[in-house]
């Protein structure tokens, strides 16, 4: 774990407890039971917005508390322990979007009330199921945006777009023009194909041409510390489930065999906890330093492959009750994978990172 | 070392150090030694005595700044943990290394410090500090490896000294060493509670070093042989079956400075070399995209481990975590190692003699060296046993 001011460590210890008391794996069970196309409570929403998470890497100026990325991390990481489904990543970096390339009319219009939890935004990139921000075709012409966005996040419940067009970065509310169409996924979470027909589309102008790249940057790290606190989670509760479970009258902690995959696990996700928190740290010290590229790509890719192979490890370790619906276990397998797939797989995130260093 | 350090200065007293600094190594050090790695030849080699080299050690010892966090009374430079990084940097600045280094500096001395008394501090520190005595270590034995305690060299206890009889081995250094500190038993009837720690002259009648001949060619590791040696008992550190608890503390010394975090992302450009040997494509990449992909996840991963190393370093230096560090760093130095070769093709496989640059010969001796690195200092397969047991909390099988 990073040094974290006394602040920090107070938001981290307040997000777990209200993750361990009011948000347990059980609230995400009845949540998926419930089905909805959002994929996540609204009142647990707004009761995170009451604490003041929702404007975490908000200016103050626009009613957030400006406290950085790697405290918004810690929330993060905690509440995806329990898999607490909310849009909090999404807002923020439409947020973020929205700050760096907005005007001051823009920031006005929509910061406050994503700060404030009023207000769903979400980031629409991706027109295919492999991430590639290259391949755009949606375009703009005369303020009225067209295209169709696949597996948007959140974009079931989301009022404001912050779409990717041939041009730039556009602004899109919900209303006339917009068409959401769901899809049911492995995880029971909102990834929305929304087609866009001649949506009233407002420009992002700022940012300079790098604007894409850098707040796909930031999706990736937020990424990557909900897929560390979830590879976190299972790794603890495989180690508890050893711990008790008797076979051949000793418990199955005491193989060796056992104990070398999970110390392996161990130093694997200890890795990846240090590239994850040297990305929080990044967008809080340089932010738009050209160095991000690649320590985004190392801490999305570390996470994704330690939540991988985490994710396949609590099934295996845990036998046929891990199997279960009645179990837990597969909730991370199945949220794991879209995760992996968001924003790049290791494949592309390897590419990338050589691309930015030359080679 | 952090815990060393006396004082926390402020940001002005630290600008006034930086300058102190620089001023200080501008005086005394010798140009010719501008970008030359002192830090390898105090383990890897004998002392090197030409004169400049004389005068650098002897600058830096005489001011304590080759130990700088040690406490100034054994002759330590006596700095604050953020006073000896800007030392660091500065140093970096000049491009100069520091002379004072080998196993006294890395294991045995933080240890003595902790456990040793207040003569012997002052008997062994000081000549640390100016690295005028070269140590080793006397650990394993033919048949006490990963079984450490299972060790069986006997120091006989004859009143005011012991007579030591038997053989350690893989005695790094053994060859240039001048003492050697050692875990010895004392008691037969006690595996772990049985082993003491001494401090043994390596010029002490009785005393024979046989260089190892290892697959890499090279013979940095030893055999040595104790035969009636007399070791004072004033030179035991500790109380006699204390051995294991003192040994123990000073293989976590060990592992964090194998482990290299600092050294991963020195050397060669895999990238670059990568680009030279096999070609590019239209866009710039490696013409091979098997070994792009292989080169960028061993970089990725290699600043993932920079980042953990640093992190453990901010989180208190020493502790169970080394072992990680020592899994990891281990097995990515190796990784790195064969993928060189691998881009080198049969250019990377050259043994001596015409037809090979000495970067490349180098190379293929630190592939086949480095093989020793997941095997000493405790095997990785000991290191994964330590953290399923001590941070994980395994049981043991029963």
């Amino acid at each position: 774990m990073a040094k974290l001011s006394d602040e920090q460590e107070m938001l981290r210890d307040m997000a777990q407890n209200w993750v361990r008391g009011e948000s347990p794996v059980g609230a995400w069970r009845k949540q998926r039971d419930a089905d909805t196309a959002a994929g996540y409570d609204q009142a647990v929403y707004a009761e995170m917005a009451s604490m003041g998470w929702t404007g975490i890497t908000i200016a103050e100026s626009y009613g957030g508390s400006d406290f950085g990325w790697m405290s918004l991390g810690l929330v993060v990481e905690e509440c995806a322990k329990t898999l607490t489904a909310s849009p909090l990543i999404a807002c923020a970096i439409a947020a973020r979007a929205i700050a760096l390339g907005g005007s001051a009319e823009q920031q006005q219009k929509y910061l406050p009330a994503i700060a404030s939890g009023e207000l769903v935004a979400t980031l629409a990139v991706d027109e295919g199921p492999r991430h590639d921000p290259t391949q755009i075709a949606t375009s703009v012409t005369d303020g009225k945006l067209t295209g169709t966005k696949a597996f948007v996040a959140e974009g079931d419940s989301a009022g404001l777009f912050v779409v990717a067009a041939k041009d730039g970065l556009y602004l899109v509310e919900d209303g006339a023009g917009v068409t959401k169409s769901r899809r049911h996924m492995v995880d029971h979470r909102s990834h929305a194909e929304v087609r866009f027909d001649g949506a009233a589309a407002d420009k992002l102008t700022g940012g300079g041409d790098a604007l894409l790249d850098r707040i796909l940057d930031h999706a990736r790290i937020l990424t990557a510390a909900e897929m560390l606190g979830m590879s976190q989670q299972a790794f603890d509760q495989t180690l508890e489930y050893l711990k008790q479970r008797v076979q051949f009258d000793r418990i199955l902690a005491s193989f060796q065999a056992l104990q070398h995959r999970m110390a392996d696990l161990f130093g694997d996700i200890e890795m990846t906890r240090s590239a994850v928190e040297a990305g929080l740290g990044a967008l809080d010290s340089m932010g738009d330093n050209g160095d991000l590229g690649q320590i985004a790509a190392i801490a999305k890719a570390r996470a994704n492959d330690s939540l991988h192979r985490m994710s396949r490890e609590m099934i295996q370790l845990h036998g046929g009750i891990g199997m279960t619906d009645e179990f837990d276990a597969g909730f991370y397998l199945k949220r794991a994978r879209p995760l992996e797939a968001a924003w790049g797989n290791s494949s592309f995130l390897r590419d990338r990172f050589a691309r930015l260093g030359s080679y | 070392m952090a815990s060393l350090a006396e004082t926390t200065p402020s940001a002005e007293a630290l600008d006034a150090f930086r300058l102190e600094a620089r001023e200080w190594i501008a005086a005394n050090f010798p140009p010719s030694l501008k970008g030359v790695d002192l830090s390898r030849s105090a383990l890897e080699a004998p002392s090197d005595k030409s004169p400049d080299r004389e005068a650098w050690r002897i600058a830096m010892g005489d001011k304590g700044w080759g130990t700088p966090t040690w406490p100034t009374r054994y002759g330590g430079g006596g700095l604050s943990a953020e006073e000896a990084r800007v030392l660091q940097q500065e140093l970096a600045r000049a491009g100069a290394s520091n002379p004072i280094g080998g196993m006294g500096v890395m294991m045995f001395g933080p240890t003595l410090l902790e456990f040793g008394s207040e003569e012997q501090k002052m008997a062994h520190i000081p000549a640390i500090c100016r690295a005028e005595v070269r140590w080793c270590q006397g650990y394993s034995e033919p048949n006490a490896g990963s079984d450490l305690a299972n060790l069986q060299c006997f120091a006989e206890d004859k009143g005011d000294h012991y007579i030591v009889n038997g053989q350690k081995t893989w005695t790094s250094g053994g060859q240039w060493a001048d003492k050697c500190f050692a875990l010895v038993r004392t008691d037969k009837s006690k595996k772990q509670g049985g082993i003491s720690f001494l401090l043994i002259d390596m010029h002490a009648p009785g005393v024979e070093v046989k260089p190892i001949k290892m697959i890499s060619g090279l013979s940095p590791f030893c055999e040595t042989f104790f035969t009636n040696v007399q070791v004072p008992k004033t030179d035991r550190v500790g109380d006699e079956g204390q051995g294991w608890t003192i040994g123990k503390r000073l293989l976590q010394h060990e592992r964090t400075n194998i482990s290299g975090g600092n050294r991963m992302g020195g050397g060669v450009s895999l990238s670059e070399l990568a680009k030279a040997c096999v070609g590019t494509d239209a866009e710039g990449r490696i013409a091979d995209g098997e070994l792009r992909a292989r080169v960028a996840r061993l970089e990725m991963d290699g600043r993932a481990f920079a980042a953990t190393a640093m992190r453990v370093a901010q989180e208190g230096g020493v502790s169970v975590a080394s072992s990680i560090l020592k899994i990891n760093g281990t097995k990515l130095m190796q990784e790195r190692s064969e993928l060189l070769i691998d881009i080198l093709g049969m250019q990377g496989l050259g043994w001596e003699g015409e037809g090979f640059t000495d970067e490349q010969i180098e190379a293929v001796r630190v592939w086949l060296f480095g093989k020793a690195t997941t095997i000493y200092g405790g095997s990785t397969e000991i290191q994964t046993n330590i953290v399923a047991k001590r941070i994980l909390g395994m049981p043991d099988m029963g």
